[in-house]
């Protein structure tokens, strides 16, 4: 039976004494993929970013209300954030492997975890790229340093990154903005394998991109949660006239 | 002339000028060069480098200076550079922003402007008299290091600004510490402009003069301080010794200031011999500093 | 197991970050000690001497029989020696910064910055070598009643030792003016001179008055040039071609003779340091705001 993984509780967020988002409550299902949509400036960015505390970095930063994961409070004293992002991966936007080999991208996170041993090591760089379907391309060169890739494959390297360490919960911050239609096509049919390991949050800017690869929508708008539903039904039948605007393209 | 021609001559009239200007710096330092050489070149033979000073200038020798000048450097580096890159790393990736952070910055920048003369009076009140470290190498060592460590902290800083914060987010995201994403990938990335500064701060430091005078080099030295390793008759035939941290010294650049300042003629093809010497090794250093960092620049960027 | 590993884990985190803070505690300490060992002496100094006739006595003869303690004459040969240094690296660097930020190419400017870089780099015991024994037989010849030691080849040769700085510090402030003002003014039809000095120059002015003063804080606090070819003897004068003295030079001219631990006469050059001190610590923090102030308006 599936549960819901992940929920935000009347989710505020400011930086500084601009609020960006204004109590958002939402819930996800292990194993589904949610889109989140929304024009520039509505908070989708704000609001994954901070599912894995990564915006707790940034000074002025600063947030109310609840993220539970797994049924505890991601802000508990008892949560070390650095566990939280090992359960949490994520995507960026840009790609942003490491200046190193495409095997250190990937060793990274089991050598910050003091991993060691080279037989897993290797099983898992080999496992990770061959889910992003980047093994064949790369397998003779996986000491070539991974800024030489192409943006989709740097992307898509980035992905194998995060799936390596195995998380349980994948957010991805617009992953497709900056690479070429033929890696994003590629990055959405991962998407729909990837779904029945792992839960996943997109934010995308692309309402096509998120009529295809995603089950459930929800929809932002100046820091406010709009609407939520199944995706099939917030394309065909958005229930506020400011989501059907926007889906129809008449602003954002 | 009609507009057009007008403000085309002034436009190629403002270029000469700019061109003047900047050669004009650059003329004086081929004419200092070539003067150097011209005075000193004949004093330049092994045994200038073998010999120690003298009252007879064809007799003296810069080698109480250069085995000085190695051992302040030495000192310095140890010194200045664990603490400078540290001080930069916690300023640019730990430090809150606040006032007292800001009060740091403000006090750094300071430092970085204070006549290197004051250091020496900071080392002759504090290292010389008040830990009685004497007119010693660790003493001149401990001043060099305090003077350069502004310069090492500002460079570790840039080196580490100039990383994008894109690849801090990806490290963190993977679940890694603070400790963990700044030795595993900032530090990394920033080495070669760290690097950078970090010769450009000895090339300074191997430059100094006054400080050393304020905290008591001699001008006129013999000897050498204790070599640090000692071979032995006997297993395991070699040994370590630090006595030569509270020997006197002297430096290339007090050793220069001193032929300098005698009347002897002779002395002053020392001092241009010396500065031969000194002026050399400035420029391979920041000749290094220079081809490091357009090395850096060129490397693929992120 | 696991929470212990942690444990450890979040311990050394916190170490490090402890021990770094310590490194860049150094600075504070290095600033109070600086203070702290000035004023220390100078108090005992101003209990023998008076500070108003440290400040008003126009005589500088701590070493003669006849003691006298004002400042002054120092003061004024270093003023002396800063103001002809700064009249040559003005003009020359700030023409050479519009030259190198609004006309020269990439290449031209990747080229002389790094020669720049060098002229910088030479230490400054060469400096006074090359005044003493280039540019004062130079000058001789023009000017035949020049002194061998003198403020003014010691002022023109510090003066091309800090070009590059005042150089490369306006070129800075000059090229973070934003494009959209270059833009602008072009598209109003102004001419590239017009554009540089009329638009781009005043937009940089306060980043360049910043570099004008960190300029004059190094001249003044600029030692071995000075202590080598201006002489040594404190003089109240603005003449350029007699011997005098700046506080600087007389502070290694103290520490290269015997004057005995705890004396009036070894406490003079701490006396002279605070002076100093405080003199170059208004400008470099005035220079430092001034900076802050032009780097917030273009970011």
């Amino acid at each position: 039976m599936a549960k819901n993984i992940l929920e935000t509780q009347d989710l505020k967020a400011y930086f500084g004494n601009k609020q960006i988002l204004k109590g958002i409550n939402l819930a996800f299902l292990s194993n589904t993929v949610t889109a989140i949509i929304g024009p520039s400036g509505c908070g989708k960015s704000t609001f994954i970013r901070s599912i894995n505390r990564i915006n707790d970095l940034i000074p002025n930063f600063r947030i109310e209300g609840n993220i539970i994961f797994n049924d505890q409070d991601i802000h508990d004293k008892n949560v070390d954030e650095v566990d939280l992002r090992r359960k949490v991966g994520m995507v960026f936007q840009r790609p942003n492997p490491f200046p190193k080999s495409i095997y250190d991208n990937i060793a990274y996170g089991f050598n910050i975890y003091g991993i060691k041993d080279k037989y897993t090591i290797d099983a898992a760089v080999e496992n990770s790229l061959k889910k992003v379907a980047l093994w064949e391309e790369v397998k003779n060169n996986l000491s070539q340093n991974a800024l030489t890739l192409s943006g989709g494959q740097q992307q898509r390297l980035c992905f194998a990154r995060a799936l390596a360490i195995e998380p349980e919960v994948l957010l991805l911050d617009e992953p497709c903005s900056a690479i070429d239609p033929i890696s994003t096509a590629k990055i959405e049919e991962l998407i729909h394998q990837l779904k029945k390991n792992y839960t996943i949050i997109i934010v995308t800017h692309n309402m096509q991109q998120a009529a295809r690869v995603s089950d459930y929508t929800a929809f932002f708008l100046l820091g406010e949660l709009i609407e939520f539903g199944k995706t099939d039904g917030i394309f065909t039948a958005p229930k506020d006239k400011r989501t059907e605007a926007y889906i129809t393209g008449r602003f954002g | 002339m009609n507009r057009k021609a007008l403000n085309n001559f002034w436009d190629k009239l403002f270029k000469l000028l700019g061109i003047t200007s900047i050669s004009f710096g650059l003329l004086v330092l081929l004419a200092l060069i070539i003067d150097v050489i011209i005075d000193g070149y004949p004093r330049i033979t092994l045994n200038f480098f073998k010999s120690f000073p003298s009252r007879k200038p064809e007799m003296a020798g810069i080698l109480s200076a250069w085995v000085g000048t190695i051992w302040i450097m030495v000192i310095t580096a140890l010194i200045s550079i664990p603490i400078g890159i540290g001080a930069g790393i916690y300023l640019e990736e730990y430090a809150p922003k606040n006032k007292f952070t800001n009060f740091i910055e403000i006090n750094i920048a300071n430092l970085a402007g204070v006549p290197s003369v004051i250091y020496g009076l900071l080392g002759l009140g504090f290292f010389v008299r008040y830990m009685n470290l004497d007119r010693s190498v660790l003493a001149g060592g401990l001043t060099l290091a305090l003077l350069v460590l502004p310069v090492i902290i500002l460079s570790t800083r840039e080196a580490l600004r100039a990383i994008p914060s894109s690849i801090r987010e990806a490290s963190y995201a993977l679940g890694a510490t603070k400790w963990q994403t700044i030795r595993n990938q900032l530090l990394p990335a920033a080495i070669g402009n760290i690097l950078t500064g970090i010769i450009l701060a000895m090339s300074r430091a191997m430059g100094e003069t006054a400080p050393l005078i304020t905290v008591g080099a001699l001008t006129y030295i013999a000897f050498l301080p204790q070599n640090p390793v000692i071979i032995k008759d006997s297993f395991p035939f070699m040994g370590i010794s630090f006595q030569g941290l509270f020997d006197p010294f002297t430096v290339l650049p007090i050793q220069i200031y001193n032929w300098v300042s005698r009347p002897q003629k002779g002395f002053i093809t020392d001092a241009a011999a010396g500065i031969m010497v000194l002026l050399i090794l400035t420029l391979i250093m920041n000749s290094i500093a220079i081809f490091l960092r357009y090395q850096n620049q060129k490397r693929v960027r992120w | 197991m696991l929470g212990r590993k942690k444990f450890i884990l979040g311990l050394k985190e916190k170490l490090i970050e402890k021990l770094l803070f310590l490194c860049s505690f150094l600075s504070v300490l290095t600033t109070f000690g600086i203070i702290f060992i000035l004023s220390a002496e100078s108090i005992e100094f101003f209990k023998e001497v008076p500070v108003l006739s440290f400040l008003t006595d126009t005589q500088w003869t701590p070493l003669f029989v006849n003691k006298h303690f004002g400042i002054l004459p120092l003061l004024c040969g270093t003023i002396l020696t800063t103001f002809i240094a700064i009249s040559v690296a003005l003009p020359i660097g700030l023409i050479s910064a519009v030259y190198l930020s609004e006309y020269a190419s990439d290449k031209t400017r990747n080229i002389i910055k790094p020669l720049m870089e060098i002229l910088a780099a030479v230490p400054t015991v060469v400096y006074g070598y090359f005044a003493l024994l280039f540019i004062t037989p130079l000058l001789k010849k023009i000017i035949p009643s020049i002194s061998g030691f003198n403020a003014l080849s010691s002022g023109l040769v510090m003066g091309i030792m800090i070009i590059p700085l005042v150089a490369s510090l306006s070129e800075d402030a000059l090229r973070s003016v934003p494009n959209g003002l270059r833009e602008g003014a072009y598209a109003l039809g102004s001419t590239r001179l017009q554009l540089s000095f009329k638009v781009i120059f005043p937009a940089a002015l306060s980043g360049i008055i910043a570099a004008l003063i960190l300029a004059i804080s190094r001249a003044i606090g600029e030692t071995m040039i000075v202590a080598i070819a201006a002489g040594q003897q404190p003089r109240l004068t603005l003449n350029p071609l007699v011997p005098i003295e700046t506080i600087t030079a007389y502070i290694v001219q103290v520490s290269l003779g015997d004057t005995p631990h705890g004396t009036l006469e070894y406490r003079t050059i701490f006396a002279c340091g605070m002076t100093l001190f405080l003199l170059t610590l208004c400008l470099n923090i005035i220079s430092f705001k001034l900076k802050k102030k032009f780097q917030e308006i273009y970011e």
